[in-house]
């Protein structure tokens, strides 16, 4: 009985995991990469999860009916000669992961800072997003933390820094041109957030006192949630934003019709 | 090193509160603590259920948001410390350890009471906590200051947290002086003819799992001291300048949240191979007893758990890779990490070869213990996925890793809990478990759970956030979010197959058929005493061991096992 069980829990497993492509379907650059090792981890490791139960199964239901074939002990040269198996197997499986598929995505998402990219600053506050552009010239002002004010000055933009002047402050949705890499800045007042986009296959913690970023190119023009994932309060579960993701044309209609929070 | 124990004769005290609260007795405190967990799981599984029906319901709003953090904080929390660390290492280690080594107590048994009786404050303290302004902590059982340190950021981190670190500072305490207690015992008080490769494999694990608490527990008391610093005395360990609540600027500056995380993880990993190692070490136990023949590779796995505990140890940051942390420091953590995978597969095959050409006899501590081997080889590859720092990013802070450690720190452990309790029972208490409600209490368990759990993993898979006190806030859920009900009404059902466990627990301690000396056929020192073990263990004189710990011969037709010391009930 306890053998049927593993072999129906192992089939159960395996049809729940295809039943559907229940991730995300996937809009960014280097979300493909990611894909692709889970895919190859879905697979390598459903066959080991596959083979492993269907042994423990066999073994089971052979061994615990009268008439087995009698137990004789093992050399240990014999012993260690079948170990070898999940050694060199689960190291040749766990690093080409790692360092075959993994690497390059890091490299994609950790490497060297992209010249033609597009910066915007996400800050995260007990339990919104607040979006910063920097305007025309390009540059973020300066912010301080004692000008923070919920309503006036969200972020603590300092009026006296040129550069602040024309920098866009936004409550609503981040808007992102279509294929362009895009390097969102992320600062946070209070406590640790974190943020991600499921379909973009980002998640960037935010530090206070650290200035971190979440690299990523936007494949598709479309409307995506971006959502909180580290735990930062009571209002953690609804701390949402959208990133609106369009053509470069309407977006950079819609950039030159917003102000600067000064301006 | 095997130095004699004196003889000296051990009188068994004779009043109540020296025999039974205040005992100095290993197999008495062994007991205390197996009380305790049980306790502490039922709050646990209560505050569970709470968390299920909200995630299930979270229109009915069962709970308010602060509640809900406080309530998977605590579950955490208490499941992780209070729980499987207090069954699983302080009760089977304190009961199994002087039994199965041929010692008569613990080396210092003073200390072993001191360690149980700070446990009990410690678990008084988390209770409190539930009860005073603001509520029980609510920064997630990883605590992770800022928000554990302000209590302008969340109800949870007034009193509540206060409490919390008091509590977690109590329990390291207990535990650093059981640890060397466990240490200094199987080193030095093995009876003759005990070599270290005669022991059995769970005395192994017990001695792996003690270093790697004790070598790792004192950066947890570092940080919870440093918190509370934070918290109380102005200093900002864990607080950089310019933290703006409420559009008020707090005094802090000069600290970072990223060392905190450090040091609780430094921690906190090793922590998870404490609980899982024991858990492997009873499957083995069981596995060689009801399948009649010695595990395979015993000097293979001793070796395979050695270099687990190595590798346990600095591997930390992969629960950081999204933190912020260096990137190239968390692509060396990640080729770290997932190395773990080749001893772990080692133990995996070692476990399911031990039982080819057994003769398997599938009674209830067996059943569990080859749920042992399937949870362990589930959530082992669920941990190749999180452990790979490019696909973590996708599946970290989701359903995912809850999921997986559920099967790992759940599943493996309360699994090694039950077979260990079913196993050993006979000789705690001098009477046998009822086999019937046994099977179905497994049934009860293995379903449900395995069910959830993996139902969980795909919850992750479609992007659930955890911590969420409403998954229907976000519409990327929506496609999983009808999974959280089945798993509530699977909840349920364990929920009702562990009243079963109670009901037999009790009922067969107060009424079970009276138990032989060996009742498993098995060969361990233990099984050559009396059921219940006596006071002192061994009468007269010690045992001494003439062969490795698992002497099963299944081809002979009548006595298939010899005892590890087969001439020592004679002597008596």
């Amino acid at each position: 009985m306890v053998a049927g069980f593993f072999v129906a829990i192992m089939i159960l497993t395996v049809l729940l995991f295809l039943a559907r492509p229940w991730i995300p379907p996937v809009a960014s650059q280097h979300g493909n990469g990611i894909d692709f090792l889970i895919n190859y981890l879905l697979l390598t490791s459903g066959v080991i999860f596959i083979a492993g139960h269907l042994i423990l199964s066999a073994f089971v239901w052979k061994y615990s009916r009268r008439g087995a074939p009698p137990y004789r002990p093992l050399s240990s040269r014999t012993e260690w000669a079948w170990v070898l198996l999940p050694v060199l197997l689960m190291t040749a499986i766990s690093e080409a992961g790692v360092l075959v598929l993994g690497l390059p995505i890091w490299e994609e998402l950790y490497g060297k800072e992209p010249k033609d990219c597009i910066t915007v600053e996400a800050v995260g506050k007990q339990f919104e997003w607040i979006t910063r552009y920097p305007g025309k010239d390009g540059k973020f002002g300066k912010v301080r933390p004692d000008l923070v004010h919920d309503i006036e000055n969200p972020l603590g933009l300092d009026k006296d820094d040129p550069a602040a002047k024309d920098d866009i402050v936004l409550r609503g949705p981040l808007h992102l041109p279509e294929g362009k890499l895009a390097q969102v800045q992320l600062r946070s007042h209070d406590v640790i957030h974190s943020y991600t986009v499921p379909q973009f296959r980002i998640k960037q913690d935010l530090l206070p006192g650290f200035t971190t970023s979440a690299r990523f190119r936007p494949v598709r023009a479309g409307k995506y949630e971006v959502a909180c994932a580290e735990l930062c309060g009571l209002g953690h579960y609804r701390m949402r934003n959208e990133i609106l993701v369009e053509p470069e044309k309407d977006f950079q209609a819609w950039l030159s019709q917003q102000k600067g929070w000064f301006e | 090193m095997i130095l004699s124990q004196e003889l000296h004769e051990h009188h068994e005290p004779a009043g109540f509160l020296r025999k039974y609260i205040f005992s100095t007795d290993h197999k008495v405190i062994g007991i205390q603590y197996l009380l305790t967990a049980m306790f502490m799981a039922l709050v646990a599984a209560f505050l569970a259920i709470l968390i299920r029906i909200q995630q299930a319901w979270p229109e009915t709003a069962v709970v308010a948001p602060e509640t809900y953090l406080s309530l998977v904080t605590m579950h955490g929390t208490l499941m992780v410390f209070f729980v499987i660390s207090l069954a699983l290492v302080s009760a089977f280690g304190n009961f199994l350890i002087p039994l199965q080594i041929g010692a008569r107590d613990m080396a210092y048994p003073f200390l072993n009471m001191l360690s149980y009786w700070v446990i009990v404050p410690a678990c008084l303290l988390m209770i409190a906590s539930f009860f005073v302004e603001g509520g029980a902590a609510a920064a997630g059982w990883t605590a992770y200051p800022p928000l554990s340190a302000l209590k302008e950021a969340v109800p949870g981190s007034g009193l509540g947290q206060t409490l919390w670190l008091l509590g977690m500072a109590l329990f390291i305490a207990s535990f650093t002086m059981g640890g060397l207690n466990f240490l200094t015992t199987i080193l030095n008080l093995r009876t003759k003819g005990m070599s270290m490769m005669r022991l059995p494999l769970v005395v192994w694990t017990f001695l792996i799992s003690t270093i790697l608490g004790l070598l790792s527990f004192p950066a947890l008391t570092a940080a919870a001291i440093m918190l509370l610093l934070d918290r109380h005395a102005g200093t900002s360990f864990f607080m950089p300048a310019g933290i703006v609540i409420g559009e008020k600027v707090l005094s802090h500056g000069g600290g970072t949240p990223l060392l905190f995380q450090h040091l609780f993880w430094f921690l906190g990993h090793p922590e998870v191979y404490v609980l899982v190692l024991p858990a492997v070490g009873i499957a083995f136990e069981v596995i060689a007893a009801f399948a009649r023949r010695p595990p395979f590779g015993y000097r293979i796995s001793v070796y395979a758990l050695l270099v687990i505990a190595f590798l346990s140890m600095i591997v930390w940051g992969h629960h950081m890779f999204t933190s912020g942390m260096n990137p190239y420091v968390g692509e060396y953590f990640s080729t770290a990490t997932v190395l773990i995978t080749v001893p772990f597969a080692v133990l995996g095959l070692n476990l399911i070869a031990s039982l080819w050409r057994g003769r398997l006899r599938l009674q209830t501590p067996m059943l569990f213990g080859l749920g042992i081997i399937s949870a362990i080889g589930t959530g082992g590859l669920g941990g190749l996925y999180l452990g790979t720092a490019a696909s973590d990013i996708y599946f970290h802070e989701t359903y995912f890793v809850v999921g997986h450690f559920h099967f790992m720190i759940g599943t493996v452990t309360f699994f090694a809990i039950f077979a260990g309790i079913y196993y050993w029972f006979p000789k705690m208490f001098g009477r046998r478990m009822s086999e019937r409600l046994g099977m179905i209490h497994f049934w009860l368990t293995i379903i449900p759970m395995f069910s959830a759990f993996i139902l969980m993993h795909v919850q992750g898979i479609g992007g659930n956030l955890r911590r969420t006190y409403d998954p229907s806030s976000y519409a990327f859920n929506e496609p999983v979010r009808f999974m959280h009900v089945w798993i509530t009404v699977l909840t349920f059902v364990l929920s009702a197959g562990q009243i079963l466990f109670l009901v037999n627990f009790f009922w067969s301690l107060l009424f079970g058929r009276k138990a032989e000396d060996n009742p498993w056929e098995a060969t361990t020192l233990e099984w050559s005493v009396s059921s219940p073990a006596p006071h002192g263990n061994w009468g007269a004189e010690l045992p001494v061991v003439e062969s490795g710990a698992y002497s099963y011969d299944p081809s002979s037709s009548d006595k298939d096992f010899l005892l590890q010391a087969p001439s020592w009930k004679t002597s008596q």
